[in-house]
């Protein structure tokens, strides 16, 4: 057990913990926030993606120990309300179909759009095939994501 | 306008909130209570008056539906209610909708599974509806004295044209459930005998696009899954399952890992012990396992792969050569009885002018939900309280009453949202696990599967063989059509599908291997190998035959609209709706007049009671289709919500497509061999299609079911599409595999 000091949505939490758990059950079980999913542990699936600064990463396999002073961010943080960009497009296209894998899915959409506010086809694709959606909901995702790209150029 | 009688799920219209003497505020459900706007508290009625079971309407106009059935991903938490609100004539804007307990004095068939929500659903949902907006009006005509015949309705008011008076129903809510009967002494509104349903061009809310209801708590991370519970004093549980098919339980080291940090217990559990009682959805998972207890999931999953079991194995353990070779052997030998006769078969395909022969196979798949398997479980003495993801909490309750030796009204099971189904969730044994370990360590806890305990513990789609034979005379007219199906612990053939009915001479056989690798329905079970194969075959033949596939498809179609082979209601399809999207799809698709550069296939299927067409474009990028488009022709009957319904569509197409090119699982002296997704291929973004575009045949007939009719037909027009791309058929899935396609 050790204590960690951790910056996650703007708040500092102050958890004891096995520095070698995951911040995906870091989140989930000691923080009760359990808008990061878990899917296969080993990243492969992005069910639990976090934003770690600006990147996206898979907090499955992201120790709590290596993080350090580093700001994270999760789905219940990524807006105050609700609406970010990705966010609305995501409601507006009507994405979801379980919703599972769906925080995963917009934490790396919006992780992309930071970095690449007017991503092509193939870098949406590249960007998103770690993201596993079981319920076949790959043309959605695309569509918002273009969709929410524009917003974000319009505004 | 129809008039029927209320007969139907008629206890769900006994009233009672009149009983409790008031309306009753009654809570949000204990997932939706976390956090609520200030807008939504304020915006919340100050009392409910309870209707009938399906819906409670608010001082302020407000209305609750319930939502009974289980949500996996098909949306009918939105559909439903969608039903329910049009009948009753509200604004959409006005209906919060919660998920339903379980409750079988009110509402019918709270299960997911065979498409079947909605079409079964129907009539009740829309009875519902119809029932409290006769009671609304009921309630003005009496408090305003004037003939129920002239009291109308529109949106959630409640009008006297010829007085000029209005309310809302809101206001008239107290008075239908006769809690505040202005007249004195109070009087209760009677639950009519008989309402009126509305005309169907009268849907407001039927057949418009409306968001998923649970849209805003998905894309902000709220909690709505079952792996999402979190009770007070919760612990977590896992389990150690054997490592191949066939073994049992032996001994294991406890003592190796009960010192370790947060675990509290570690014992072998026997889920259902002789005696029980078992439902036929007890059917999957692995009876014998070892149940790990620990205070956070991270401390349990380092305890679980500290543990040292030992299994006792058979000598016979099973891997995928021995199967395959089993198959092989029992589709060659003769069958017994034949499933169906028509004609002679044998004699035909004897005078036959041109022969072909075909198999195909597939392997056994795992469902995958991206949720793993989890429930949660608090079982005292007297009482258990069970929730999380299940397609089947009827027989969870009961298999629980009985392994819990607790009558069924101290069982309380609760739904939650799934994080997918596809057939997994019906197979309940997680939650009768969860009870099992709670019982026996005294606390509430919650059973989570990791990833590769859900991915190994069988429940699969079986693996199957089929083999297709058919004869075309001098004309090249379809004269006779054989089929032979084999499956493990499933038998595959639906013989009264098309083209059964179409063909003279049409022999229809069927048998299963028993394999300890066990399985169960996985989305559009039998219909998700069935389909393809036929389709593929189905173009073969019309290509022997030197025919366009579609031309040759509706010729036959044809012949059982107009002299049908056998008795007509032998068939299970209606030969004028299948023509039907086969035609829409070619006009859509452009089928004659297109010539993109693409490879092209068609296909057509009937199951679980929808018919649907499909044209695939693709090309090839080695031997992995790259699929530029699929245009998709439907007939559901009436589309209820049609965005949602749309998204059902693309996600059958792409499941379909990625499991028949990328995905199998495979086993080696009964270990499977897939364990995660680093080794289980399920497809990806940059795999999907590029395009999918969906319609419906609008005819007005009976909705009926769409999470699985999209995902049989794309398997044949992929092949398809495959071949005219490559020059080679493929015959066996998954089609990445298939060496020869590189053309
Ligand atoms: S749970 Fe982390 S990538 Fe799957
Ligand atoms: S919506 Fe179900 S896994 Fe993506």
């Amino acid at each position: 057990m050790a204590a960690f000091s951790l910056k996650i949505n703007g708040t500092q939490h102050e958890i004891n913990v096995d520095p070698t758990t995951p911040m995906l059950w870091v989140l989930r079980d000691h923080l009760h926030m359990v808008g990061t999913k878990y899917g296969c542990g080993i990243a492969q699936c992005g069910a639990c993606t976090i934003h770690l600064g600006d990147n996206a990463v898979r907090s499955c396999q992201l120790p709590v120990s290596s993080v350090g002073d580093q700001e994270i961010t999760t789905i219940e943080g990524l807006s105050e309300n609700g609406d970010h960009p990705v966010q609305k497009a995501w409601l507006e296209v009507d994405v979801p179909q379980c919703g599972y894998c769906q925080a995963g899915q917009i934490m790396t959409a919006s992780a992309l759009l930071k970095k690449n506010p007017n991503p092509s086809d193939t870098e949406i694709e590249n960007a998103m095939n770690g993201n596993i959606c079981r319920c076949g909901t790959y043309t959605r995702i695309r569509k918002a994501i273009k969709m929410a790209a524009n917003t974000n150029q319009n505004s | 306008m129809t008039l029927v009688k209320t007969k139907i799920g008629r206890r769900s219209f006994i009233r009672t909130s009149a009983l409790a003497g008031g309306g009753m505020m009654v809570g949000f459900s204990w997932l939706a209570s976390c956090k609520m706007t200030p807008e939504e508290v304020n915006s919340l009625p100050k009392e409910w008056f309870d209707i009938n079971g399906f819906l409670k309407i608010g001082d302020n106009g407000l209305v609750t539906i319930m939502s009974p059935n289980p949500e996996i991903g098909q949306n009918v938490k939105t559909a439903m209610p969608m039903i329910v609100a049009d009948e009753l004539d509200v604004d959409w804007k006005n209906v919060i909708v919660e998920q339903a307990p379980l409750n079988l004095d009110v509402f019918q068939r709270q299960l997911a599974g065979g498409s079947q929500s909605i079409r079964a659903g129907w009539e009740g949902l829309r009875m519902a509806g119809a029932t409290a907006r006769k009671m609304l009006r009921q309630a003005a005509a009496k408090a305003w004295e004037v003939p129920l015949e002239e009291v109308t309705t529109s949106n959630g008011t409640l009008y006297h044209k010829a007085s000029n008076k209005s309310a809302g129903y809101g206001e008239m809510a107290s008075a239908a459930v006769g809690v505040a009967s202005p007249n004195d002494p109070p009087e209760n509104i009677e639950v009519p005998e008989e309402v009126e349903l509305k005309d169907i061009n009268d849907f407001t809310i039927i057949g418009t696009d409306r968001l998923n209801v649970d849209g805003p708590k998905i894309v902000t991370g709220k909690p709505l899954f079952g792996i999402d519970v979190q009770e007070e004093g919760m612990l977590t549980a896992m389990i150690v399952h054997p490592e191949a098919f066939g073994q049992t339980f032996k001994s294991m080291d406890a003592e190796s890992i009960k010192s370790m940090p947060g675990i509290i217990d570690v014992f072998p559990v026997d889920v259902y012990p002789e005696g029980v009682e078992k439902q036929w959805s007890d059917g999957g998972g692995i009876p014998q396992l070892v149940a790990i207890v620990g205070e956070s999931t991270w401390q349990c999953m380092q305890a679980k792969k500290a543990l040292k079991v030992e299994w006792e194995s058979p000598s016979n353990l099973e891997s995928t050569e021995s199967y395959e070779d089993d198959l092989a052997k029992l589709l060659d030998a003769p069958a017994k009885e034949p499933a169906r006769s028509d004609g002679d078969f044998n004699k035909a395909i004897k005078g036959a002018a041109k022969v072909i022969e075909r198999t195909y196979s597939a392997p056994f798949l795992a469902h995958n939900t991206m949720e793993p398997m989890n429930f949660f479980a608090n079982v005292t003495a007297d009482k258990a309280e069970v929730k999380g993801p299940i397609q089947t909490p009827e027989f969870l309750e009961k298999t629980l009453s009985s392994v819990l030796g607790l009558p069924i009204d101290k069982i309380d099971v609760g739904m939650t949202r799934m994080g997918g189904g596809f057939g997994r969730r019906l197979y309940g044994h997680f939650g009768v696990e969860a009870a099992v370990i709670s019982k026996k360590v005294q606390a509430p806890i919650k059973l989570v599967y990791t990833r590769e305990d859900d991915m190994t513990q069988g429940t699969y789609r079986p693996a199957y063989k089929v083999r297709f034979k058919a004869g075309l005379d001098k004309d090249n007219n379809l004269i006779a059509w054989s089929v032979k199906g084999v499956g493990t612990n499933d038998d595959l053939v639906f013989e009264n599908r098309f083209p059964a009915g179409a063909v003279d001479n049409y022999l229809a056989e069927k048998t299963s291997l028993q394999t300890k690798i066990t399985t169960g329905a996985w989305r559009a079970p039998r219909s998700n190998f069935m389909a393809g194969a036929e389709q593929s075959f189905m173009d073969e033949v019309a290509e022997l035959a030197g025919k366009d596939p579609i031309e040759f498809r509706l010729e036959l179609f044809d012949r059982a609209i107009k002299d049908p082979v056998g008795p007509p209601e032998k068939n299970d399809y209606d030969p004028e709706r299948y023509a039907g999207v086969l035609k829409l799809v070619k006009e859509k698709a452009n089928w004659d007049g297109l010539d993109n550069g693409k490879a092209r296939g068609v296909s057509a299927y009937y199951c679980h009671n929808s018919y649907v067409a499909q044209v695939l474009d693709l090309t090839m990028d080695g031997n992995k289709p790259m699929v530029e488009k699929v245009v998709c022709a439907v007939d559901c009957g009436i589309v209820i919500n049609p965005i949602s319904a749309k998204n059902q569509i693309e996600g059958g197409i792409i499941d379909g497509i990625g499991h028949a090119t990328y995905s199998q699982m495979t086993f080696e002296n009964g270990v499977p061999q897939q364990q995660n997704f680093d080794s289980y291929h399920l497809i990806r973004n940059s795999e999907a299609p590029k395009q999918i575009e969906s319609y419906f045949v609008d005819n007005g007939i009976d909705p009926t079911g769409l999470g699985e009719p999209s995902l049989p037909p794309v398997i044949g027009a992929l092949a398809n599409a495959m071949y005219k791309a490559t020059g080679k058929r493929v015959y066996n899935q998954p089609f990445i595999l298939e060496k020869e396609i590189v053309g």
